[in-house]
Parts: C-alpha cells; structure tokens; sequence
C-alpha cells in the first residue's frame, strides 16, 4: 500500500502495524464487513416481504392458503434454525440445478445416484469454468434466500399479531363507511399496524445482526472466515510472521457487533418514539402527558 | 447388520461407547436415526447443565442490575449487555481461542498443578460459554419481572413488618418467578437450540464425539442427500421442544396454583432465534 512497506521485515513499530494492517488481505477483511452489511441490507427487506406474504396468508378467509400461512410460521419456529441453514443450502442448490438439468441435459436420470448427487456438466449453477467471483456471488445469493426465508418466517409471526392487535373498531368503522375487504387492508389495517410490529421487528433486526456470523457456515468468506485466516499464526516464510492473534481478530468482531447492537438499539428506540406519536397506546399516551 | 445391531452398536456412540467406526458406505435409514439421536445427548447435557447453573448466577445478575448501587449494578449490566448483544457464534469462537492461550503444562497454584488441558473440549469450554451466556438472557428476564412485581404487594408486606430478607424470600421470589416463568420457557428451548452451534464453532469434535447436527451434517455431507438426516435432526428437536414445554408446563402450573384461574398466566412460544 505504502512505498515503506515494500520490505515488511525491515520495518518496525507502528510503521510495521500500519503496514500490517493496510496488507491487500486486510483489505479484503475490512469489505468483508461491507459483505456483512450488504446481506443485512438486502435480508431485511427481503424477509419484511415474506414476512407480510405469509401474514396475509395467515389471514386469509380461504382454508388452504391460511393454513400455509400459519404452518410456514410454526414449522420454522419449532426448529433450530442453523438446521434451517445447512438444510436449504444444499436442497436450494440442488433443486436449482436439478430444475436446469431438466431444461439443458439429455439424459434425464434421476440426480440422487447412490452416495452421489449427479447432473451434466452443463447443469452445474454456476457453470465450473465461471471465475471465482460468480461462486462467490451465487453462495452468497443462496445466503440472502435462506435469510429470507427463516427470517421471513419470524416476520410473517410478528406481522400476524400485529394485524390482529389494530382495534377491531377501526376496521368495523371503515366498513361502515362502505370500503371494500381491500381498501380496509390497504388504508387502515396496514398503516396502522406498524405501531404494534415494532417492538417484535426491533427483537428481529437484532436477532438478524446475530445471525450473519453464521454466512461463514455458508461458505462465504465473511468476516468470521477472514478473522481466522488472518490471526493464525504466520511463520517467517510469510509477510508479516506473528503468533496466534485469533483472539485479538475475535475481540474485534465481538466489539463490531456490540457497538452495532447498540446503535440499532439507539436508532430503533427514537424510531419507536416517532411511531407512538399521537397513537391510542400506552406508550403514545406517555408521551401525550409528558408533553401536556 | 439389523436395525437392533445397529441401535445396540451406536445408540452411545456420541459419548464413546460401542462400535468406534462410524458408517462409510450403504447408510440405512435406522444408522442415521440412530447415531443422530445419539447426538442429542450431547445437546440434552449441554441444554439441562447450562440451565441449571444459568438459573442461579441469573437470579443472582437480576438482583444486582435491580440494586440502586452503582458499584453493583453496573458490572451486572455490562455482562448483560455484553452477551446479550453479541452473536453466540462469537463468544464460542472466542472462548476456545482465550482457552487456548492458557499454560499447556498447566498452572501453578501454591504448589499444586492444575490441568488446563481439558478447558478447550467442548464439555467444559462451550458449556461455560452456554451457561453465561444464557445466564445473560435470563437476567435480564428476571430483571424485568422483578420490575413488574405489583407495587401493592410490596406495601402491603412492609405494612405487615416484613422486610429484607423475608420481603424477598416470601413476596418478592415467587411473584418474580411466576411473572417470568412463560418468558423462562422460551428461554430454555432457544437454549437447547442453540447447543447446536456448539461443533460447528470453535470447539472441535473430540473423536467423532458429536451432538445431534455433527452427525446429521456427517451424513448430508457422506450421502450428498440432505432430505434424510435434517428432517431427522428437525423431528429430534419438535420432539425435545415439546417435552421441555411440558415439564415448564408443570413448574408454571405449581407456580399459579393459588391464583384463579382467568389471571394465571400461560406459556405462549414466542420468536427468538439465534443468539
């Protein structure tokens, strides 16, 4: 990075631990925070959508969609979810490219062979001779999805409770007024609910936070991948030869996501207090005497 | 092999008894219900320990944060905050690594030298880590009941001369446990659950030795086929998640016995997943 870093075992001090950590490894350890980051940016909107999906399910007057619904809620709740990891993983990966070799193969022998998983080459997602970037990128497309998917489970629980929690007043009063199952839902239900998600939205952000360690099972090379990587011990024939420093890599992941906790905590409470504002519940109330 | 010999081979293969070698090829349905349930005594001694251990430093963390001295409340809030707000995940990562950096020899204290080795397996490191760690989450659950104890009742005791010790003991004590009895259940599932990320963190298996998921992933990874042994592990789990609702049911009914029935409160599973 810097012209004195040329000969690392030349350099000493603060000189060596500047070098040391503006290293071309280091640098792909700090975008893996960004890597971090971006599964939490695409995940929790992806999981808010499944979630509102299955809520609406959830309260569907039609029997079978209902039933699907709840029974996506209560099957992901009963169940460690790091199962749910390992398990979607793998099953995605292969019913997408059991789906392709349908459509490109010409043999269409059935995949699971014995001790093997098999399909053509052709069918293999991503192909075996795209770069590493598209391996890279489609491990981590399949750790959004599973995300997704559980977290979406979680949400679709807390949104279900929170469309049952608006006063059956307000509902009663806008099918007085003559609106439709539909305009009920979209301008009155749906508006005032959010109020009643937050406190169970609030506990998911911070579940999800947690969670992202766990893109290391995935195989990606997250945060927790580099932090190994980086602190095991070096010998002289690398770089920059150290001892055992995982434990300071891990100490510095633990105060990320402490110092992360904290923040959505901070964020979520004024949101919280924004959301209250002038609403029929205990805690606007809190604020309608405070202010009087 | 039939499906007896197999379930007499490695019914206790997870704590090292019976047959050594784990199955490499023509995997039946009964090895892997078999060795994935002998997997979940790992996950049972690591949920039943932490939890009994948890319960008393958690009392013990919930009366410090509620103390109004400082010098009291504050360490039992940082261990609060500190392992209620970062991932389990990591604390077990760094757990084995701090572990690791003890003295292999071991340590001299006055003359006598304590071993140091056995601190890195997963039977004592991670159930270290699972008991503070769900220790963290019960105080803050028992703090917050003890928050909602209805101030008439503490009143009324202090106007009957009941104070300190006995205002504990006798008022405090069982009203905080029943009001945080329903949030304790979830507690103590979410537990269990998360004896699953035990092998798949910092702590290795020791000779195959594995809980519950070591076994299933073992297996999905031997057969490349992961709709046998998840299901199995899932269907493990439903079945546990069941039973310890069950014996909390009982502790909850106790625990209500004198109230009628329209205010006792019910255990209701509520959403919280990884740690």
């Amino acid at each position: 990075m810097f012209d004195a870093c040329a000969d690392p075992k030349s350099i000493e001090g603060l000189t060596w631990a500047a070098c040391y950590l503006t290293s071309g490894k280091h640098i792909d350890f700090y975008w893996s925070f960004v890597t971090v980051l971006l599964l939490l940016a695409l995940t929790a909107p992806a999981a808010l959508a499944m979630g509102f999906a299955g809520a609406t399910a959830a309260r569907s007057r039609f029997l079978p969609i209902s039933i699907l619904g709840k029974g996506y809620a209560a099957i992901v709740r009963g169940v460690p979810d790091i199962i749910f990891f390992l398990f979607f993983v793998i099953a995605l990966d292969q019913g997408i490219e059991y789906l392709k070799s349908l459509a490109v193969c010409e043999d269409h022998a059935w995949p699971w062979q014995g001790l093997e998983f098999r399909v053509c080459p052709e069918a293999k997602v991503p192909l075996g001779k795209s770069s590493a970037f598209w391996h890279q990128a489609y491990g981590f497309g399949l750790a959004v999805f599973t995300f997704a998917i559980v977290f979406g489970a979680f949400a679709a629980n807390v949104l279900y409770g929170a469309m049952n929690a608006v006063p059956r007043a307000q509902l009663e009063t806008a099918e007085a007024y003559g609106m439709s199952h539909g305009q009920v839902f979209r301008r009155i239900l749906v508006p005032q609910m959010w109020v009643y998600a937050l406190p169970g939205l609030s506990n998911l952000w911070m579940i999800l936070i947690k969670a992202t360690p766990l893109l290391f099972l995935l195989g990606v090379k997250d945060i927790v991948y580099w932090a190994r990587e980086l602190g095991g011990s070096k010998t002289q024939a690398y770089e920059y030869p150290h001892p055992d420093w995982r434990l300071w890599y891990f100490l510095g992941l633990l105060v990320f996501y402490l110092i992360f906790t904290k923040v959505s905590e901070i964020v979520l409470a004024r949101l919280s207090a924004r959301l209250s504002h002038g609403q029929a519940t205990a805690a606007g109330e809190a604020q309608r005497k405070a202010a009087a | 092999m039939t499906c007896w010999e197999t379930i007499q081979a490695y019914a206790f293969r997870s704590i090292g008894l019976g047959e050594n070698l784990l199955p490499r090829t023509d995997f039946t349905l009964c090895q892997q219900v078999t060795l994935i349930g002998s997997g979940m005594i790992w996950n049972i001694y690591f949920g039943v320990l932490a939890l009994a251990f948890g319960f008393v430093l958690a009392v013990a963390v919930a009366l410090a944060k509620s103390s109004p001295q400082p010098m009291i409340r504050k360490p039992a809030e940082w261990f609060v905050f500190v392992f209620r707000g970062s991932p389990l995940f990591i604390q077990f990562f760094l757990a084995y690594e701090a572990l690791q950096l003890l003295p292999k020899a071991g340590i001299n204290v006055l003359g006598i030298t304590v071993e140091t080795a056995w601190t890195t397996r997963a039977w004592a490191g991670a159930l270290f880590v699972l008991f503070l760690n769900t220790s963290a989450y019960a105080a803050e659950i028992f703090h917050g009941a003890l928050k909602s104890i209805p101030k008439g009742d503490l009143e009324a005791a202090e106007a009957y001369g009941i104070t300190g010790w006995q205002k504990f003991r006798r008022i405090q004590w069982p009203t905080m446990l029943r009001l945080a009895w329903p949030a304790y259940t979830n507690e103590a599932i979410f537990l269990f659950h998360a004896t699953t990320l035990v092998f798949f963190s910092g702590f290795p298996a020791f000779r195959q030795m594995g809980d519950a998921l070591y076994y299933a992933n073992y297996f999905a990874d031997k057969t490349f086929n992961p709709f046998i042994p998840y299901p199995i592990v899932a269907c493990y789990f439903i079945a546990l998640t069941l039973i310890v609702t069950g014996l909390f049911a009982l502790v909850n009914r106790r625990l209500n016995r004198h109230l009628p029935s329209n205010v006792k409160s019910r255990i209701r599973l509520r959403p919280q997943i990884i740690r």
